[in-house]
């Protein structure tokens, strides 16, 4: 029979979302049944969110170091070399689950949880990006979660002074009732000043520094660790509050004591709070940890170990300091007008001890919380592989600048000024290219120099539902393109998986085919991953969000002077596009927007082209070859042309051979990848032809700048200010009820 | 050209000010914390940055108003030397009663950061004499509380004495007469919700703001 402590039933253990397999090996490693308190820090250790219990099996298949690489995923954060003793610091999370519950404190803790994790490691955050998908816009819940969403990225980005520089938004109906929330943060330090959880040793003292302990966010990694039903709004209680003026001065004074050398290891207080911070540094620095929780700061009155171990209060970190040095982080803490407590020593036990009010209210050894966490092999089976789908599969329509239009001004294309507009982009004063600029990538300045760094984040989920395996590629490909495309060295990614429920062998399989297909991009890109997050349980009553592995990448550009964008097009210009057209067409936009239809096969991501277009591509970038350099993706070369002609204000005349057995919607909107759609003057064009021959890159000459308007052959002509009417209106139309009384 | 700049907990356009000014003047600023009494000796050119002091709690700009180091910027201005606000620092001159008028919840109700276009309305104070009147200008603004009010009269006087000395171009907040920046009677303290330090460089938001510093170096 199952041995339970005081008060605890197989139903208490169930809602601890520990399973009966689970409880046997708790039972085991205590040689006793665990008590309340022991029971909640198994069961956050033991999370998915905090344990990767599904996913750890196959994130090894990850490429995950490299000649940049200072420290790859396992930190709080990962780290790239950017040369002259500096270090790009940067990491992505996902915080949809709080976010769906209550969009504005859910998206503002998610950026605030990723700002934690960057400047933990001694870095100065210098940029804030982000991936976020929604339903349908037409579902009830959009707009309201739109805007709530937006206005917590903003309220919380713009008082810490971090600036948004960037990120992806789409709608669709897959996530109707399971939004994603993906956040990004970039930060700068010095080689030699980087701070990890590891490097603590027996004898030093725990100290506790930011806000105090409230009961918010208790069990938060556990909902984030199941899926939706229709009772989950009564889960609102598990959201944290964030509060970005304690944030800002956390920031101003770990750095401040980063300066010090006090300093052994340090580890913020994120999900499973105390919990996971206290088991971490304890776990990488081999030692033991006795908490007094007494000496825990608190916000409420009688509070219960069990609540203070698990609760989510925000803007908390656990330093664990060097002997004797604790006042020298009390006299910072206590400038910042923050709260500053030695709560604990590290020890040589191996255990985890915690005393309240003169008891011992849990003994546990450290190991099987952090390593024997369980480790699953879920089964699953590969979606079957659909059909492509050519140009010569679908219609040809009769007026290519209607379907412009149309596809410009569709929710997953139209101008998302309306949400970057509320993101102070500019603050530190270093944002070269932000979400405003014709720029593949943002550009932030590494303070003081003239380099800058790009940082992209990228991923088509109509291609990952289609084809996991190939959608999984085409993420890394275009976040390492859409660097490229600014002249800028792609060097590592980051990603944020965000799946449905891996109990079902069909949403395992979609992650494993993801991953897999990144993990080749990946390495054929040399492209490491250095830090990542994995989202699970993103459904819904059964509905599982379509498969979003999202990627956030970073590069860096050398010289400044020599960045590209597609902005500066001008009449005479000649256009071209670099890597090979056939006019692939499953699970484009156009199917979806023209025809209604998500059906065919992803387009196929030949990594080898990729590799060799992109170094063309930045190679004739720094010639100084280039006027103008665009990524093609989503809507393919007419999209891309669009773009150009709406932030330059010259039109382009494209031009379609009719000899060719492209047909012309599948040349223009076509999705086929490793393509750029470039722009030179005259004497330059011809140079670039000889390389490319030279080079054995295809290049195919497809226009001329000029005029007022996009068309093709002199016929399917659209107005760049008709374009830019459908682009820009869209996101205010559907946004208008929510900003009634605007302006 | 001695310059100091204000730093209150949640101030987050400190560096971006103190490299301006260093920029311009050649010279580092002091940086004084909010706890501070007094200036540092000699200082000429105050500067209160931007952000969100104080967390923007209570009301924006209110809180800072009363730190122990504004009696020593109030008495610094009554002396004619130059003061300015930008952005919060604007917030705070006007909760510290140096400029009249106060900045409401921007007319949209959400935050709004865009390039802006402004126009310089009075180009013979000593913040704008290296501008030509009624040039046109590009800088950054950042804010979700930047509507400036004031009564009829304030606003006829205001106007009547040369005190409004940047406009919007298109009023992004709703601000009464399209006013973005305005100077108190001496002329010596200027409140601006557009951010001229985050207009310095070519590369990054233009140059349009260079001036407003070197207009300051000249006059001092």
């Amino acid at each position: 029979m199952t041995q339970y402590a005081d008060n605890i039933t197989a139903e208490i253990v169930a809602e601890h979302g520990i399973t009966e397999d689970e409880y046997q090996i708790i039972l085991d490693r205590l040689g006793r049944a665990p008590n309340m308190v022991e029971l909640g820090i198994f069961s956050v250790m033991w999370s998915e969110h905090c344990s990767y219990k599904s996913s750890r099996a196959h994130l090894g298949k990850f490429p995950v170091t490299g000649e940049k690489v200072i420290q790859g995923p396992g930190e709080n954060a990962g780290v790239i070399d950017i040369g002259d003793g500096q270090a790009a610091i940067f990491k992505m999370e996902s915080h949809n689950h709080p976010s769906y519950i209550e969009p504005y404190q859910g998206a503002a803790t998610g950026v605030g949880g990723i700002l934690r994790d960057v400047f933990t490691m001694g870095a100065r955050p210098v940029a804030l990006m982000n991936a976020l998908r929604f339903g349908a816009p037409d579902h009830e819940k959009t707009t309201h979660l739109v805007s709530g969403v937006v206005a917590g990225i903003g309220g919380y980005g713009n008082c810490v002074g971090v600036p948004t520089v960037g990120g992806e938004t789409n709608f669709h109906e897959g996530y109707n009732g399971n939004i994603l929330v993906n956040a990004m943060a970039v930060g700068l330090a010095d080689t030699d000043k980087i701070f990890y959880a590891r490097g603590a040793e027996p004898g030093q003292p725990i100290v506790y520094v930011g806000s105090k302990t409230g009961r918010d966010g208790i069990h938060g990694a556990t909902m984030a660790s199941a899926e939706f039903d229709d009772e989950s709004e009564e889960k609102r209680p598990t959201v944290q509050v964030g509060d970005p003026f304690v944030e800002k001065k956390l920031i101003e004074a770990c750095l401040e004591l980063m300066a010090t050398d006090a300093i052994a290891a340090i580890q913020d207080m994120g999900a499973a709070g105390l919990t996971s911070s206290s088991v971490e540094m304890a776990d990488k620095g081999g030692v033991g940890i006795k908490l007094n929780m007494d000496a825990v700061p608190q916000r409420e009155v009688n509070m219960t170990t069990y609540e203070m171990m698990l609760s989510e209060s925000q803007e908390r970190m656990l330093v664990i300091m060097k002997p004797g040095r604790e006042d020298v982080a009390k006299a910072i803490f206590e400038k910042w007008e923050l709260d500053v407590a030695v709560i604990g020593e590290t020890t040589d036990s191996g255990r985890m001890v915690l005393e309240h009010k003169g008891e011992i209210v849990c003994d546990i050894p450290i190991a099987p919380l952090a390593d024997d966490a369980p480790k699953y092999h879920r089964p699953y089976f590969a979606p079957e592989v659909r059909a492509q789908i050519s140009g010569k599969d679908v219609a040809q329509p009769l007026h290519m600048g209607e379907v412009l239009k149309t596809l410009m001004g569709s929710p997953n294309m139209a101008s998302k000024a309306w949400i970057y507009r509320q993101y102070d982009r500019h603050v530190m004063a270093d944002t070269a290219a932000s979400s405003e600029d014709p720029s593949d990538a943002a550009l932030v300045r590494v303070h003081g120099t003239n380099k800058a760094l790009a940082i992209t984040t990228d991923c088509t989920p109509r291609y990952c539902s289609a084809d996991p395996f190939e959608g999984g590629k085409q993420a890394v490909a275009e976040a390492w393109r859409n660097i490229t495309a600014t002249g800028a060295d792609p060097i590592a990614i980051t990603d944020c998986l965000n799946f449905g429920n891996p109990e079902r062998e069909e949403i395992m399989g979609q992650f494993v085919g993801c991953v897999e297909g990144m993990a080749m991009a990946c390495k054929a890109l040399d492209f490491p991953v250095v830090s990542g997050n994995v989202s699970l349980y993103n459904e819904t009553n059964g509905q599982a969000i379509p498969p979003t592995p999202a990627v956030g990448a970073v590069g860096l550009l050398p010289d400044m002077d020599k960045r590209m964008g597609y902005g500066c097009l001008s009449d005479g210009h000649i256009l071209l596009v670099v890597g090979k057209t056939v006019g692939a067409m499953g699970a484009s936009l156009y199917l979806k927007e023209i025809e209604g239809r998500e059906d065919g096969g992803a387009p196929m991501v030949d990594l080898a082209a990729e590799k060799a277009n992109g170094d063309f591509v930045r190679g004739q970038i720094r010639a100084g070859r280039l006027t103008a350099c665009h990524d093609l993706s989503d809507g393919g070369l007419m999209c891309a042309a669009a773009d150009m002609a709406l932030a330059s204000g010259t039109g382009i005349k494209l031009a379609h051979e009719a000899e060719t057995d492209v047909p012309m919607h599948g040349f223009l909107f076509g999705e086929d990848q490793a393509r750029y759609l470039v722009a030179a003057k005259k004497d330059d064009a011809i140079a670039l032809i000889q390389d490319a021959k030279a080079e054995d890159i295809p290049l195919q000459v497809v226009g001329l700048a000029g005029g007022t308007s996009v068309s093709v052959n002199g016929a399917h002509a659209v107005k760049i200010d008709d374009l830019r009417a459908v682009h820009e209106g869209w996101m205010p139309a559907l946004m208008t009820p929510i900003a009634e009384g605007a302006e | 050209m001695k310059s100091a700049v204000i730093v209150f907990p949640g101030s987050n356009c400190d560096r971006d000010a103190h490299d301006a000014i260093a920029r311009v003047t050649g010279e580092n600023p002091a940086m004084v914390w909010h706890q501070e009494t007094e200036l540092p000796d000699g200082t000429e050119f105050v500067m209160i940055p931007g952000g969100f002091s104080y967390g923007d709690y209570l009301r924006c700009g209110a809180m800072a108003s009363r730190s122990s180091i504004m009696p020593a910027v109030i008495a610094h201005a009554a002396t004619g030397a130059p003061v300015l606000g930008v952005c919060n620092g604007f917030q705070i001159l006007t909760e510290s009663g140096l400029l009249p008028g106060s900045l409401m919840r921007n007319a949209g109700l959400t935050f709004v950061c865009e390039r802006t276009p402004l126009s310089v309305t009075n180009g013979n104070t000593r913040f704008t004499s290296r501008y030509q009147a009624e040039t046109d200008l590009i800088i950054p603004i950042a804010h979700h509380d930047g509507n400036y009010f004031a009564d009829a009269d304030t606003l006829d006087r205001m106007d009547g004495e040369g005190q409004v000395v940047f406009r919007y171009g298109q009023n992004p907040n709703g601000s009464a007469r399209d006013i973005a920046g305005i100077v108190n009677e001496q002329g010596n303290v200027l409140g601006m919700m557009p951010h001229p330090e985050r207009a310095i460089d070519a590369k990054h938001g233009g140059t349009d703001g260079l001036a407003l510093f070197e207009s300051l170096l000249g006059s001092a």
